[in-house]
């Protein structure tokens, strides 16, 4: 087992003829995903490599029967495709694109929850892994192997460290999801961390966060109501000073909330194991499952 | 980006939001002339991105032309809390029967615009929360539906404003949610709102931030940019397309991906060590990013060492090696380096940095090793 992507996945990619739409649908299909479609307005009935090109969801839907879609279009292009994925009746919909002016995910996300029918994981996020399953994104797969730690997190590169520091400790994963790093994310750590809590082969669960807005403290409540496997947690950004971005549109201290030594506490506070650099995150990790095997 | 007082006074009057007519002026006879106009007793406002300017003397009244043209001099090129005053607004001065508060503000966790209105305005609202939350009546607008009448109302009513400005407070609370969305604004704050003894209601100040994603929509609003006001390493980092924040310290910090970057940062703090900067190269760097980035973490001359910390997953450290060896080769750092690469083709990497030998770069297999190794050298 595995959340949100595995060998069921039918994958559509929004963007496929673009440069790097191209070549993360070649990799993600190398990998092993079915990459069943693409879309780009204009250009069905072309192929990428063998992949099918489409004018509308719509027709990609109807053609293929793909369940889950991926958005690489440029930013000012991506609110209007995950909401022509969610219309086209698309389950799942992975959005890679940095950049989308706030107040369109803003139209997305309520059109999505409203409606109730799709999950949308970023945008601005590096997409899910299910090792020996599916790789739907950016991921770079070669690092991990399959195994029972399931890994959300805010931060792309981040989670490489993390994840490289739990492989070289000889455990793998179930499922990478990142949720990206945006202020107005589909889906917040505690829709997935649900998710892990069901999933028998998840184990342990390790959450990396990052400061700004209170995800990381939510999700702290939410565990401490129902979460019975044990989850690692990870906080960026003690260092960074109030008023500044640090690179991810979400990550910044605003007043005296948000900040990275809050969302350590208020997770502590719950009883979550905090590490404080990505290595202790690992070795926390390791010894708890080690204790458990 | 966060716009100047009198930026968003004029944004604001675009949408119908009433405020105080004034000009705006760089120098003393401006503002002396632009006083004169407007007539007297007129206020001389400090422009500059940050609260407190009240209680730092950069805004004051003027009675007569002389006075205007004393507090001019006294103001332009004052000190408020770092930033220095190259800007004034002049506006006549308002009567003032009630100070209120309003905002529109994008709320991260509701996913919704947040819309604040409470009687206790001219004071620090984020005070007023914690000693009185009861004092700020709040509400969430559904983004699909839009800001209604009976919103307006509704927190007009349960902030309890003076009977008589229900409808005005509520109409320009209206006005305030127009240009939250429609110049993709991610705060709106008016603080004070004011009610005059005529029981007019306007906008006193004006607080906008706008979502710097959305400015290719507003090519009005991204002339309002002023790169002369940035810092130099900042502007310099923006116009090669690097994400970079300086900071106060001595170690020179370079990865990829914000994450790391920010986590970089925690672990050289933690070593004891004190970052000058945060700086992501982004995801799939070549060579010519990274020799950019190293000479806008050099042009800070606070760097004593500098720390590339990358793991490789679309960056490929054969390129990060690539520009570390080409930045050497153009401008001959005199600051050591520690190199962590790790990921995507992190074996070639170390193998060109070996056979490049360059003068004073250490390599290190792990982030904890490389944060105290850069450490030591800074010290």
């Amino acid at each position: 087992m595995s959340i949100l992507v595995d060998s069921n996945t039918k994958l559509v990619v929004s963007g496929i003829t673009g440069r790097e739409g191209t070549f993360h649908s070649l990799r993600n299909r190398d990998y092993g995903t079915q990459v069943v479609g693409g879309v780009t307005p204009g250009k069905g009935g072309q192929d990428v490599e063998g992949i099918p090109v489409y004018d509308t969801f719509h027709a990609a839907v109807a053609e293929t029967g793909a369940n889950t879609a991926m958005i690489f279009v440029p930013p000012r292009f991506a609110a209007d495709s995950i909401l022509e994925a969610e219309d086209a009746g698309i389950d799942l919909i992975v959005a890679i694109t940095e950049g989308i002016p706030a107040h369109d995910e803003l139209r997305a996300f309520n059109v999505i929850k409203k409606n109730g029918r799709a999950r949308l994981i970023g945008p601005n996020c590096p997409g899910i892994l299910s090792p020996g399953k599916a790789n739907v994104g950016i991921i770079p797969a070669a690092f991990f192997k399959e195994g029972n730690v399931g890994v959300v997190s805010r931060s792309g590169t981040l989670t490489y460290q993390i994840g490289n520091v739990i492989a070289q400790e000889g455990f793998g994963n179930s499922t990478i999801v990142g949720i990206g790093g945006d202020p107005v994310p589909g889906s917040d750590f505690i829709d997935i961390v649900a998710l892990f809590q069901e999933d028998p082969e998840t184990e342990l669960i390790v959450m990396c966060g990052e400061i700004g807005g209170d995800a990381e403290e939510r999700a702290a409540e939410f565990i401490a109501s129902g979460v019975t496997k044990p989850v690692v947690a990870y906080i960026a950004g003690f260092t960074a000073p109030p008023g500044k971005t640090m690179g991810h549109a979400g990550a910044i201290v605003s007043g005296s909330r948000g900040t990275a030594k809050a969302k350590a506490e208020a997770l502590e506070s719950k009883g979550v194991r905090v590490g404080r650099t990505p290595t202790e995150v690992a070795e926390l990790a390791a010894s708890l499952l080690a204790a458990a095997a | 980006m966060d716009l100047l007082e009198y930026q968003g006074k004029q944004v604001f009057a675009r949408h119908g939001v009433p405020v105080p007519s004034g000009r705006h002026a760089q120098t003393v006879d401006e503002a002396a002339a632009a006083a004169d106009d407007i007539g007297y007793p007129s206020v001389i406002k400090a422009q500059v991105q940050i609260g407190g300017r009240g209680k730092a003397g950069g805004i004051k009244v003027a009675g007569d032309h002389g006075e205007a043209r004393e507090h001019a001099q006294a103001i332009l090129g004052m000190d408020i809390r770092g930033l220095t005053v190259h800007e004034l607004w002049v506006e006549g001065a308002s009567q003032i029967a009630s100070e209120y508060y309003a905002s529109v503000v994008f709320d991260r966790s509701a996913k919704a615009p947040l819309v604040m209105l409470s009687t206790k305005g001219g004071m620090d609202i984020e005070e007023v929360a914690e000693t009185d939350p009861g004092a700020i009546a709040r509400l969430h607008v559904d983004p699909l539906l839009g800001f209604q009448e009976f919103h307006g109302r509704r927190l007009a009513f349960e902030a309890a404003v003076d009977a008589d400005v229900v409808r005005p407070v509520g109409a320009m609370l209206a006005s305030l949610y127009e240009v939250f969305v429609a110049e993709e604004a991610t705060l709106v704050e008016v603080n004070p709102l004011i009610v005059t003894p005529q029981r007019e209601v306007r906008a006193l100040d004006a607080k906008v931030t706008l979502d710097d994603n959305a400015l290719f929509r507003h090519p009005e609003n991204a002339e309002l940019r002023d790169p002369s006001r940035e810092d130099p390493q900042e502007r310099m980092a923006k116009e090669r397309s690097l994400t970079y924040v300086k900071l106060d310290g001595n170690i020179g910090i370079l990865g990829n991906g914000a994450g790391l970057v920010m986590s970089t940062l925690d672990v050289v703090a933690q070593a004891g060590g004190s970052p000058a900067n945060f700086l992501d190269a982004g995801g799939g760097s070549k060579a010519e990013a990274i020799t950019s980035a190293v000479e806008v973490i050099l042009s800070n001359p606070n760097v004593r060492a500098v720390l590339f910390n990358i793991f490789g997953g679309i960056t490929r450290c054969d390129e990060v090696a690539r520009g570390l060896i080409e930045a050497f080769d153009q401008i001959n750092p005199t600051v050591p380096f520690v190199v962590r690469l790790d990921g995507t083709n992190d074996v070639d990497g170390r193998q060109l940095l070996a056979e490049a030998d360059l003068p004073n770069v250490f390599t290190e297999s792990t982030m904890d090793g490389a944060a105290q190794k850069v450490v030591k050298l800074a010290a």
